[in-house]
């Protein structure tokens, strides 16, 4: 098991014994610039030969896809909103006879629409609708009290309107648990620090799909292997974008070198919040969060949690050196007792 | 844009990023809307109304770019006094003959010409003739009286004046449901973006094309864009996003019934007897500009089809040529099919089953042939009918005694073979084909080859005259391969057009000749294979050469990037400013000179002045830069070529719950109307039970999906994305008509319904429109009974009401009713839609066409029809 010094910016690759590998590669997913065109989510399956996830009407706005499976290694969020969005000069709604925004029980039945994409877990087939109900208007912490100014909350005369998208992928962790927990050696880092499941030695023993904590790796059913993004490991190999990147028309998912797109994140930002929208934020870019940072990481417009995105992820194995140490420590008291035991025996 | 055309988005969005403004203007806000910095949520069909409001905000505060108006547009040109403003007639101007329900348009021209307005509309109307100004203006003689001060009270510009003056932002609100404030910031951005140093685009997708009033939505955009100096200089123009790939390549070299290659007419069996009838009708001599040319272009297109047959003493074989007797547009034809007046009928990349207005009408035709060809990639709506299809459902069609016979042959993709696109910009990009066609898959070009092939031989021999022109038609093109393919290149030399005794490629059309010893297909293209290469395939890239990059392609004509360039410079020819400079004229060189090719004689200088007796090209002044107008000037007001009216006036859509706010006259009265029971119109005030339809619905496309579907629903990446048909609606219209979310509804008008998926979403918002709130529903067009997904056609719902000028229907707005659930099936169903029909006093009844006052003020609201 590789030894986990979340707090240092490394190379995964050379972590993995990689001599001089090539420049860490990865993707920045710029969710400002997402117009919702899905080319991301047709593109891979062309290129990588994934097959349909269903062709099930989702309602949840135009997303279909539902969430990352192991039939769909992009997939693009869709979240409408009654908030504004930083770059609208005016409500688009404003002076229009509107009510209040859709219910509560509309939310909920979109997101408790049942899909089978043929995968495992795939889209959880019965979740929990309600978070979905209480995300009507906005972020909203679970055990909190709204996070609306007073006299916000209501809403009747619906002006404000944001249609959010977002491209999700495998981050690619630095710290990658679905790696850690792979017992056949399937899943690899390669040279330019990705992670990438081998089709041919994958036993579909499943261990890796808990351990992330995303949920992005999942099994494909009558098939049992696991399968998710490669970033495209035959093209970058070859020194090609990766067929979502090349397809994106409005260069919102950026392929590169990771130190590069770090900057280039970095310095959208400023230049975001210089325009005005001081609500954009990166996520996954920050070698010291909980994985690491992420090979694939993203600038968003609000909370992660609204994207469906969890705020702070751990590597799931990051417990584990100090659980077998504690479990080591136990069964060496166990022995000593035991031997204590022998020891201590009345002649 | 982001929805129907997301790659080419990506340049709006690279717009942004440098600091654009993205203003939205649609009934549904839509992923466009999302990246937009402003949204305007606006009531389906009213889009003069709103721009209306623009030209006032312009006109009355002044913010013309005066010097460019001035010397450019017909602004300061005077009318005839005859003419009557909509204001004068309630909604009509002045000419207007309900009988033909038609305009005379003597009224309308420059003073002094009014012998020029004596067009037969009613037979323009029926042969679509607008549709071949795309490529220069409508006909206008000599020289005109002008007011420089403007102020004559009967030039352009103060008639534009009072035209407008009643489009206040108020009455914006009122027609359009659009909030003051916004309007107003709409208003401001465009004019303030615009000027010496600014420009302003305006893009529009071909759903605004498709309105009883489209052609004058589009005009109304092109006034604002006159107004303030945005023609012909970069950064402005009025850009049309086309459908499919190629739309335009296939008006340059059409695929319709009105026009033959180059924008050259039809003829007409009555106006064009003869050829010099034909060619003089195309040429107007004495009148300015490069049309003076047009028996050239007509004779090298004859010679191109007929070769040696083409001879000067048998006008070469003009008779050949079909002739124009009526209405042969793609809706008279469908009723024609039905009446069983059409024996066959070919079907190209076409799905009018599920892609067409009216699609109960469509699928009746097609079932009434004796032959039917269809041609596509996969088995589609339009081949299956007979057997699949709503009309099978409910017994309107028996798969056993239904007599058309289907052939589908399978077609190969445009990855698949070779040619040419045209896109927006006029730009011809060729194409390599990538790999072999699949099976029996073949290209257009093979079929069209060989089925002529075929028949030819079959007719050799014959002496019957109706087979000489096909025996004669020169058809020799060069095959190659296995599959005897015709080759591509070859057909484009042959429309590019070259010297019939040397075969050398002309290089501009002004080397074709009117006498038989030169030749070419399409005297636009003329260029395309200059010197013997493909311009076409040229693939030099931008970061190689200039920033308007001349040698990717080959645009027609001339390869010239912009169109009537020559106004980026002010009348002396010099660039309006440093920031925009574009072309200008080079005093020391002695000629123009610039980024592009220029849009001008390239040796006029700016101070020629015409002599008063000049013709043709050299009756344009150095100061004109739209030369392909009869009067060398951008038409604010135009005296011909539009039939419904010399400026656009706001009329509702041919179906609207509301009264036309404006005018007593309710909707367009020119309309192409088919008045037949099994088209009927909904009833719209002031004609009583137009409550019986009470919502609004507008259909487009889905990003997902491809215009009829066959292209995305029968391709699983595509297919599963959007996999459903469905209806959005506001929270405010589900509460009202019990619609649940992911629940059904089916919406009903009097021609057909059809059933859907519920998406109740914030992003629908009703309208206020004085008081009343006006639902409007949005429906995605691409689904039908065929493919991996499926759902009912929202074509259906629609009829047949055309625009007069082109005869394109009005299929992005119509009323309708909508019920919670799923619909009934069988016969149930016409009994339904007859019950709406019964209610609303649609049995036997055709619907008005004229509603306002014979005379001003006398009481146009009883909602009669004169004529009926």
């Amino acid at each position: 098991m590789v030894e986990i010094r979340p707090a240092v910016a490394v190379n995964p690759a050379e972590r993995a014994g990689y001599v001089d590998p090539p420049p860490r590669m990865g993707f920045f997913t710029d969710t400002s610039l997402c117009i919702g065109c899905k080319a991301c989510e047709v593109a891979c399956k062309e290129w990588n030969l994934v097959p349909v996830s269903g062709l099930d009407l989702l309602g949840m706005s135009y997303d279909n896809t539902g969430a990352l499976t192991a039939n769909s290694w992009r997939h693009v969020a869709f979240v409408e909103q009654s908030r504004p969005v930083g770059w609208q000069a005016s409500a688009p709604l404003a002076g229009t006879p509107t009510g209040a925004p859709v219910g509560v029980a509309t939310a909920e039945t979109g997101a408790g629409t049942v899909v089978d994409t043929g995968t495992d877990p795939g889209v959880p087939s019965a979740p929990d609708p309600a978070p979905a109900g209480r995300m009507v208007d906005g972020t909203q912490f679970l055990g909190m009290p709204g996070t609306e100014l007073p006299g916000r909350g209501d809403r009747g005369g619906r002006a404000d309107l944001r249609w959010l998208m977002m491209s999700d992928v495998c981050k690619h962790c630095t710290n990658a648990a679905c790696l850690d927990v792979c017992p056949t050696g399937s899943l690899f880092r390669t040279e330019f620090g990705t992670v990438v499941v081998q089709e041919d030695i994958c036993n579909g023993c499943g261990y890796c799909i808990p351990a992330c904590p995303y949920g992005v790796i999942d099994q494909r059913r009558g098939d049992g292997r696991a399968w998710k993004c490669t970033l495209c490991y035959d093209r970058t190999k070859s020194g090609r974008t990766p067929a979502c990147a090349q397809a994106c028309p409005t260069e919102s998912i950026q392929y590169g070198e990771l130190d590069e797109l770090r900057e280039r994140a970095r310095a959208r930002v400023e230049r975001l919040h210089a325009d005005g929208m001081p609500e954009a934020r990166l996520y996954g870019h920050d070698p010291t969060d909980g994985v690491g940072g992420d090979g694939a990481f993203f600038l968003l417009l609000d909370e992660p949690e609204v994207y469906g995105l969890p705020p702070d992820p751990v590597v799931t194995t990051r417990d584990l050196p100090r659980m077998w140490r504690w479990a080591g420590a136990a069964a060496l008291t166990m022995a000593a007792a035991a031997v204590a035991a022998f020891v201590g025996r009345p002649s | 844009m982001a929805e129907a055309h997301p790659v080419g988005f990506q340049w709006v969005m690279e717009a942004k990023e440098r600091g654009a403004k993205i203003i939205h203007v649609d009934p549904r806000f839509t992923r466009t809307s999302a990246l937009a910095n402003s949204y305007v949520p606006i009531r389906a069909g009213t889009d003069i109304a709103f721009l209306g409001g623009i030209v006032h905000h312009i006109l009355e505060n002044e913010l013309d770019f005066r010097e460019y108006v001035l010397a450019y547009t017909n602004a300061a040109t005077i009318v005839s006094d005859d003419f009557r403003d909509t204001e004068e007639l309630d909604g009509l101007f002045s000419g207007y003959d309900p009988e033909t329900a038609s305009y005379d348009q003597r009224s309308w021209q420059y003073r002094g010409q009014e012998s020029n307005g004596k067009n037969d509309t009613v037979t323009e109307r029926e042969s679509a003739a607008g549709l071949r100004h795309e490529s220069h203006g409508a006909p206008i003689s000599g020289n005109t009286m002008r007011d420089e001060t403007l102020q004559h009270p009967n030039c352009v510009y103060q008639i534009l004046r009072r035209h407008y003056a009643r489009y206040t932002p108020e009455m914006v609100e009122r027609v359009c449901g659009v909030p003051r404030e916004k309007f107003e910031e709409v208003a401001k951005a465009w004019t303030e973006n615009s000027g010496r140093d600014r420009t302003t685009m305006l893009v529009y997708s071909v759903g605004w094309t498709q309105h009883t009033v489209g052609v004058q939505y589009i005009r109304t955009g092109a006034i604002i864009q006159l107004l303030l100096g945005n023609m012909g200089r970069p950064g402005g123009g009025v850009l049309a996003l086309r459908g499919h790939a190629s739309i335009q390549g296939s008006t340059d070299i059409p695929t319709l019934f009105n026009l033959l290659p180059g924008y050259l007419p039809m003829p007409q069996h009555e106006q064009h007897q003869t050829f010099d009838d034909w060619v003089t009708a195309i040429a107007h001599p004495g009148q300015k500009g490069f049309w003076g040319n047009a028996r050239a272009y007509a004779v090298n297109l004859l010679k191109a089809y007929w070769g040696a047959a083409a001879t000067p003493e048998n006008n070469f074989c003009y008779d050949h040529l079909p002739r124009m007797t009526g209405d042969h547009g793609t809706y008279q034809t469908v009723f024609n099919m039905i009446d069983g007046k059409v024996r066959g009928y070919f079907l190209l990349g076409q799905n009018p089953a599920v892609g067409s207005a009216h699609g109960r009408a469509q699928r009746l035709g097609l079932a009434n042939l004796d032959w039917l060809v269809v041609r596509d990639l996969f088995l589609i709506e339009s081949a299956t009918f007979w057997k699949n299809s709503r009309e099978v459902e409910t017994g309107e069609i028996v798969p056993e005694r239904c007599r058309t016979e289907v052939f589908f042959l399978p077609a190969a993709s445009h990855v698949e073979k070779e040619g040419t696109f045209t896109q927006t910009q006029r730009l011809l990009q060729w194409r390599e084909k990538a790999v072999d066609a699949p099976g029996d898959a073949r290209s257009e070009l093979w079929f069209f080859y060989h089925l002529g092939r075929i028949v030819r031989d079959r007719l050799a021999g014959s002496t019957r005259p109706r087979d000489r022109a096909l025996l004669e038609l020169v058809w020799d093109y060069p095959t190659h391969g296995p599959l005897a393919e015709p080759s591509a290149e070859a057909v484009l030399r042959e429309i590019n057009g070259y010297e019939i005794a040397t075969r050398r490629p002309l290089a501009s059309f002004t080397e074709m000749r009117d006498d038989g010893t030169t030749l070419g297909g399409c005297w636009i293209y003329t260029g395309v294979f200059a010197d013997g290469v493909n311009q076409a395939a040229r693939r030099k890239p931008g970061r190689e050469q200039s920033w308007v990059a001349p040698e990717w392609g080959w645009a027609w004509p001339a390869n010239r990037r912009m169109l009537y360039n020559r106004a980026s410079a002010d009348p002396e020819g010099r660039p309006w400013s440093e920031r925009k400079r574009y072309v200008w004229w080079d005093e020391q060189a002695g000629q123009w000179v610039g980024e592009d090719v220029p849009d001008f004689e390239r040796t006029k200088p700016p101070s020629y002045r015409a002599p008063e007796d000049a013709t043709g090209v050299a009756a344009l002044d150095g100061t004109d830069p739209f030369i392909m107008q009869g009067d060398g000037k951008g038409w604010l007001y135009a005296p011909v070529g539009v039939l419904d009216g010399p400026l656009p006036t706001h009329y509702e859509p041919a179906e609207s719950p509301v009264r036309n706010p404006l005018y007593g006259q309710q909707a367009n009265p020119t309309r192409k109307l088919y008045r037949r029971t099994d088209n009927p119109t909904n009833p719209s005030p002031p004609q009583q039970h137009s409550d019986v339809f009470p919502y609004v619905f507008t259909v487009s496309r889905l990003t997902e999906h491809h215009t009829a579907g066959a292209m995305s629903r029968m391709v699983h990446h595509l297919a599963e994305l959007q996999p459903e048909m469905f209806v959005e609606v506001s929270p405010e219209l589900a509460v009202e008509r019990g619609l649940t979310h992911l629940g059904w509804a089916h919406m009903v008008t009097s021609r057909g319904l059809i059933e859907a998926r519920v998406l109740v979403t914030d992003r629908m918002a009703p309208i206020r429109l004085e008081g009343r709130v006006i639902h409007q529903l949005w429906l995605p067009y691409h689904f039908g009974t065929e493919g991996l997904v499926r759902g009912e056609p929202a074509n259906d719902l629609f009829g047949a009401t055309l625009d007069p000028n082109v005869l394109i229907q009005e299929s992005k707005v119509a009323t309708c009713d909508v019920r919670a659930g799923r619909r009934p099936t069988g016969p149930a169903l016409l009994d339904l839609i007859a019950d709406y029909r019964r209610r609303a006093g649609l049995d036997g009844h055709h619907p008005p066409v004229v509603t306002a006052a014979e005379r001003p003020g006398d009481g146009a609201d009883d909602g009669t029809d004169r004529k009926e």
